[in-house]
């Protein structure tokens, strides 16, 4: 029990000192702001993909509406990008309920299916807005104007932001976890139909954990564009990125509170490091390696990596213990 | 107008019947499992690949392609079901999604990888020249495409239905205890939907190529493209598929002639969500 303690403390102070660790070398300090950026974006979908077990193929359409409500507001209002961020988290909300409402009823696949056409569709018709900039997208401030800019040299500022975020959002989840609705995603999840006739409200609880999960994706969209400066459709709304949240939140185990981040820390510098090893023809192998990854999760490892480190339920009290959720917490 | 309006009509019938091949492939792997394959527009993306290396390689048109791709894809597709999709069957709905999701990845990045990421097309002429009949244009490639599609959907139909490998594959998808204690071997029989679903792709494919590009990504729109016909049409339904693809060719081309090209895919997508959403039995499935 003091050595699992100790390992916590450890790590969470080598996460708090690691942009000073890594001062020699930006590229690890970019790295490490990539990780959490990545992180936030997977936790965010795990509210809703995880712990409901809806699975959203399409939730770069938050992704995107939070990046360019940030860079609309700074090129056709002149306002520092992030301010965008809470207008898209509201508009990320709202646009939840107007998909979640219709698709929610939609059980399993169908879901799914439903999302990559929205998303498909918001991609497509992103591209043709003017106003968005169409195709060639959006540019926020060239040169930072006041610090509200967020348009920072170093990685470190973008670092302590997204890492305050994620622990926000984590924290967050944790307490959702714990309480009421987590307990009502995770019979949603296991049974919708058992949920149901236990009388809890499946459909709502499904949308408020959809709006939920929007609103933070939003957020990882709007910090996104803080710190690369540019969006256009395919970064912003393509279903790569979609793909993305949900590979890193299954393989670290989706429906787990560090699921995504193990993920992110994983995927984000394989990413990285097939880009730079293979240029620019990189991106088509890094993503055949991410199919790959994908297919042996889903084959051998279904509840990602975590499971591997759970407590088996032992011999004397068979199944029970993983039919209750509060056991696996229990230290 | 009212010419080129039938002429719209046409050949969005004639596209429609390759999405109902395609689309009958998704449909026949659902009612036999409950899986969705999320690779199945990236199956036919090799179908098309495989007529441009037939023509390249060889110099064969669409005569030596379809036989080639149909029995590529469907060797494919067995494979696929025997490393893959039996395995995830039983698993959560998460796994079941990943894992056809990361094969699609896989070839869409493969195929990326190997042939490069631009357009290829065969001569406009391999199927030789467009002919008018009654005022209206016919493409030959076009016109091959679509009687092909049709037959081959029917073809499959027919088998699904009058045949007694057909009503040992219904039996399975039914019930498949029950069809194993009548003898019947359910991993067979779901594998030879995978081999029949990767047939028919796969002939769509080497049709498709000879008059549309072939690219890497063509796969992502191709799968939602059947994800449309197959929920238009219902789930598990083979002529409901025939009918819904054919549907959805005429829809795509009329608005892509009466909106604007760009807004095809919007209309497509838009209609999948109002299908979904109103009827999700498809317009000829039981409620």
């Amino acid at each position: 029990m003091n050595a699992r303690r100790l390992i916590q403390l450890a790590l969470l102070v080598a996460v708090l000192i690691y942009p000073f660790l890594t001062l020699e070398s930006p590229v690890y300090q970019r790295l490490g702001a990539l990780v959490l950026l990545a992180a936030i974006g997977a936790s965010a979908w795990n509210i809703v993909g995880g712990y409901a077990g809806q699975v959203s193929v399409g939730h770069a359409v938050f992704f995107g509406i939070g990046a360019y409500s940030a860079v609309v507001a700074f090129v056709h209002a002149d306002l520092p990008p992030i301010v965008g961020a809470p207008l898209g988290m509201l508009l990320s909300v709202g646009v939840a309920a107007v998909i979640g409402v219709p698709t929610l009823r939609l059980s399993g696949h169908y879901f799914s299916m439903a999302t990559i056409a929205v998303g498909e569709l918001v991609r497509v018709l992103s591209s043709t807005s003017d106003w968005l900039g169409g195709a060639q997208g959006l540019g926020g401030p060239a040169m930072p104007r006041t610090v509200f800019d967020l348009s920072f040299m170093s990685a470190m500022p973008y670092y302590y932001i997204f890492l305050a975020v994620l622990a926000f959002l984590l924290g967050m989840t944790w307490w959702i976890e714990r309480g009421r609705m987590g307990f009502y995603l995770r019979a949603i999840k296991d049974s919708e139909r058992a949920a149901r006739s236990l009388g809890v409200s499946a459909g709502r609880y499904k949308l408020y954990a959809y709006m939920l999960s929007a609103a933070f994706t939003s957020l990882a969209g709007s910090l996104y564009l803080c710190m690369f400066g540019f969006i256009d459709p395919e970064s912003g709304f393509g279903i790569l990125l979609s793909v993305k949240m949900v590979v890193m939140a299954a393989l670290g185990g989706a429906g787990q509170l560090f699921g995504p981040l193990v993920g992110a820390l994983i995927l984000v510098p394989v990413e990285e490091l097939s880009n730079s090893l293979l240029g620019g023809e990189g991106a088509g192998i890094t993503f055949v390696v991410y199919g790959a990854i994908i297919v042996i999760i889903a084959r051998f490892l279904p509840a990602g990596l975590l499971s591997l480190f759970e407590r088996r339920p032992t011999a004397e009290k068979p199944a029970v213990s993983t039919a209750n959720p509060a056991s696996g917490h229990a230290d | 107008m009212g010419m080129t309006l039938v002429q719209v009509v046409v050949s969005g019938l004639l596209l429609g019947a390759v999405y109902s091949l395609f689309s009958s492939g998704l449909t026949l792997i659902w009612g036999m499992m409950n899986v969705v394959n999320f690779a199945h527009g990236d199956f036919v993306m090799l179908g098309m690949y495989t007529a441009v290396v037939v023509w390249t390689a060889l110099g064969g048109g669409p005569w030596a392609s379809v036989p080639v791709a149909a029995i590529l894809i469907a060797t494919l597709g067995i494979v696929s079901y025997f490393l893959l999709v039996r395995h995830i069957m039983r698993g959560p709905m998460l796994a079941q999604i990943l894992g056809t999701f990361g094969l699609a990845l896989f070839l869409r990045y493969g195929a990326l990888w190997i042939f490069g990421a631009n357009f290829k097309t065969l001569p406009d002429d391999l199927v030789g020249h467009s002919f008018i009949v009654g005022g209206i244009r016919f493409e030959g490639a076009r016109v091959l495409a679509g009687l092909v599609g049709l037959a081959v959907t029917l073809l499959l139909h027919f088998i699904l239905t009058r045949t007694s490998v057909g009503s040992r594959m219904l039996a399975v998808s039914e019930d498949a205890v029950a069809a194993q204690l009548m003898g019947i071997r359910p991993q067979r029989m779901q594998a030879l939907a995978w081999g029949l679903a990767g047939a028919a792709t796969g002939i769509a494919g080497a049709l498709i190529a000879t008059f549309f590009y072939t690219s890497p990504t063509v796969g992502e729109t191709l799968s939602i493209v059947a994800f449309v016909t197959v929920a238009l049409g219902g789930f598990g339904s083979v002529l409901g598929a025939l009918v819904a693809g054919l549907l959805i060719g005429v829809i795509e081309s009329l608005s892509a002639f009466l909106i604007g090209p760009v807004y095809k895919d919007v209309i497509v997508y838009t209609v999948f969500v109002l299908v979904l959403w109103f009827r999700p039995q498809g317009l000829m499935g039981k409620a």
